[in-house]
């Protein structure tokens, strides 16, 4: 896609938009802005409060597990699946979208819908995420006393280690900083009603694609204002990947 | 040609876009971002072995986080310059997307600054708890306290 514009040629004379797209589409961008600065705030207040703290879970120990895998040690391995879903579904958007500039009624169908596949392929592993997170028990000295903790918004069984001291075959840890649940659960639980909705948004233009309505209109501009949103969903998940399980 | 017959959608496009010739550029970016995201994966799992050594080196494991967080900044640049085909839009458009994330910059840098000193503060007047920032007593906290 490529734009073809005169030497010289004055955007700000009137008459006409200086940005040279459609309404709908610089307002899904001015959307899709203000909705960074809502994550980037959450992002930034989860930086804040663990700048806050001496200690903070390594995000190697919290997320080692892979379905079907029971115990194994597998850092990283699932939400490395979980980020190619989603740049694979990113892909298959944007594919839509090119054959949408083509008016390829066929294809836009097609990847349209491999990318809805995609989008409930990563909602599905961020279910078993959650389940795996809310329901593990871990073995934690509280006052003394050997508890079972899971991680929830208001539990944290992902502190230091007690040195020495092991519980039925596992270390037993200290409780962590009690924010690092609702900030897990929290910004993940946001991004992941981001990519249902953006699920929703696509199915409906799915439809519409075949019910041929973007054939009649004579253009498929919303297929790229739905793929705006979807590769924004992409574009957040980078950072949350950055924010929560990388650094 | 299909495209010939392109309708331009909106009275707002002076210059109506030309629709790319193939998908060549879409998989070279694939690419890009799938290495990008192994080289950051394998970032991650070298801080993981490092963190098995007791007295790593703090300075190395920051060097590998900006490492990433550089990584992830090249990642955002071509999921929004290619696949959300704003680079293919011309510099006004760009510009007013681009210019309000400058806001960013301080963001980060206040919010972060804060947060250490808070750290900092804490460490030297909290006395009860030092070197620990999770209360002995748990069940005294309010539900939902950040500390």
């Amino acid at each position: 896609m490529s734009t073809t514009v005169p030497a010289g040629y004055k955007w700000w004379s009137g008459g006409k938009s200086p940005f040279n797209v459609s309404y709908g589409k610089l307002m899904m961008w001015y959307f899709l802005m203000s909705d960074t600065f809502t994550f980037g705030a959450f992002l930034i207040s989860y930086a804040t409060i663990r700048m806050s703290q001496n200690y903070w879970p390594d995000p190697n120990h919290v997320f080692n597990a892979f379905p079907g895998f029971g115990h194994a040690n597998l850092p990283l391995a699932f939400v490395s699946l979980m980020t190619f879903i989603l740049i694979m579904s990113s892909v298959t958007m944007v594919l839509a979208v090119h054959e949408g500039h083509k008016m390829n009624r066929r294809g836009v169908e097609k990847w349209m819908a491999w990318t809805i596949v995609g989008g409930l392929a990563f909602l599905a592993c961020q279910a078993w995420e959650w389940t795996h997170l809310i329901t593990g028990m871990h073995p934690v000295l509280v006052n003394g006393q050997i508890e079972e903790l899971s991680t929830t918004v208001t539990g944290n069984p992902w502190g230091a280690a007690v040195p020495g001291l092991m519980h039925e075959g596992h270390q037993v840890l200290t409780p962590g900083p009690i924010a690092f649940g609702g900030f897990f659960f929290g910004i993940t639980g946001f991004h992941g009603f981001h990519v249902f909705s953006g699920v929703v948004i696509n199915l409906i233009m799915l439809i519409k694609t075949r019910l041929g309505h973007f054939d009649q209109r004579g253009h498929y501009e919303m297929i790229e204002k739905a793929g705006l949103y979807w590769h924004f969903v992409d574009l957040v998940w980078v950072f949350v990947f950055l924010c929560f399980y990388l650094v | 040609m299909e495209h010939s017959e392109h309708v331009v959608a909106s009275p707002e496009i002076t210059f109506p876009h030309e629709p790319a010739a193939n998908t060549k550029r879409i998989w070279k970016t694939f690419w890009i971002l799938l290495v990008i995201t192994m080289v950051e994966l394998a970032c991650g799992l070298t801080i993981y072995t490092i963190h098995k050594n007791p007295d790593f080196s703090y300075s190395t494991v920051l060097f590998i986080k900006g490492a990433v967080v550089i990584l992830s900044l090249a990642k955002a640049f071509f999921i929004v310059s290619v696949f959300m085909h704003l680079g293919d839009e011309i510099r006004n458009m760009t510009l007013t997307i681009v210019v309000p994330l400058l806001l960013f910059v301080w963001f980060i840098a206040a919010f972060l600054w804060d947060g250490n000193s808070w750290r900092n503060l804490r460490n030297e007047f909290n006395r009860e708890v030092p070197g620990q920032t999770q209360p002995a007593k748990p069940e005294v906290k309010k539900p939902g306290a950040l500390d």
